[in-house]
């Protein structure tokens, strides 16, 4: 099924037992949640309060330390946040020659046409409204591991 | 009291939540999330429910009684409230949450401060509720007996 996602992220997660996620989130509820969701589908969960510590935590923060780059297989992050919103991280990881392949997805508790395509078209390949449930978390490692239905 | 008629005042107790609409789907989220690895969670995430909103109105009220009124710090206050109690299904607080950011759009003073009354009221009352809800959920557990998995469907 190849239709609606980019070739590049084909099989991103495919082969991937347990698919390491980062997720960002400003709000500690929303955090605890999406990191118990994931690790109840299998996944390997870090997580970061705002953007600027997911960049650092991705190796693209201030201290470029490309050495030390962290093998995450998805973000996924809040849209509002204060300072760096979820678009803006999105655009600078998508910016990044080293982490331009890992899929992104955005949560939002706002269901925002504009909002939603501006990230689409920005490279992310999923938009989540919130609040996340177990079914979207399914949905989402389908999506991502190119489920054939 | 046996643990079984514990069980069945706990699932009607729980029932009665959903009816009154204090409670919704999210709710159950969290009650399904939990399991062997954590069988806290929904205490905790409640907790820090707890936390956060009480510190949120704390926010709210000092910024209502300003001499200038930020109308936009309220609403990011406002619009964090209404993620928190959405998230844990606190449904009557969320809506109160979407009333009061009305108010804020509008910069209506007064309706702020009786919205800000009302999510008080409604915050309130789902706290002591599910208090209830935990300390019957305790009871059980010492009793040897386990927490029913709710069948209600939405």
């Amino acid at each position: 099924m190849e239709s609606g996602f980019a070739s590049s992220s084909k099989g991103f997660m495919e082969n991937v037992d347990q698919p390491h996620v980062l997720a960002v989130d400003d709000s500690d509820i929303d955090r605890k949640l999406i990191e118990k969701l994931l690790k109840n589908f299998s996944c390997k969960v870090t997580t970061a309060e705002n953007g600027p510590m997911a960049l650092e935590f991705l190796g693209l923060g201030d201290h470029q330390n490309h050495s030390n780059i962290s093998k995450v297989n998805l973000v996924i992050t809040d849209y509002c946040m204060p300072g760096m919103t979820g678009y803006e991280l999105l655009k600078k990881i998508k910016e990044s020659s080293v982490m331009k392949e890992v899929p992104v997805v955005i949560m939002s508790s706002e269901n925002i046409p504009n909002r939603i395509n501006k990230c689409l078209e920005e490279g992310a390949q999923m938009f989540m409204l919130k609040p996340i449930k177990q079914s979207d978390i399914k949905q989402l490692r389908c999506h991502l591991m190119n489920c054939r239905s | 009291m046996e643990v079984g008629q514990m069980q069945r005042q706990w699932v009607d107790y729980t029932k009665s939540l959903f009816l009154e609409g204090l409670l919704d789907g999210q709710f159950l989220q969290l009650q399904q999330l939990q399991d062997e690895s954590n069988p806290d969670f929904v205490v905790e995430v409640v907790s820090l429910f707890f936390d956060d909103s009480e510190k949120l109105l704390n926010d709210i009220t000092r910024a209502l009684e300003q001499p200038s009124v930020d109308f936009k710090k309220i609403g990011a206050h406002v619009h964090q409230f209404k993620g928190s109690s959405s998230s844990v299904g606190a449904q009557r607080v969320k809506n109160g949450c979407i009333a009061f950011r009305n108010f804020c759009e509008e910069q209506n003073i007064d309706g702020c401060v009786r919205c800000l009354q009302q999510l008080k009221q409604e915050y309130y009352l789902v706290k002591n509720k599910l208090k209830t809800l935990f300390a019957m959920e305790q009871q059980i557990v010492a009793a040897g007996g386990s927490i029913p998995m709710l069948e209600i469907s939405f």
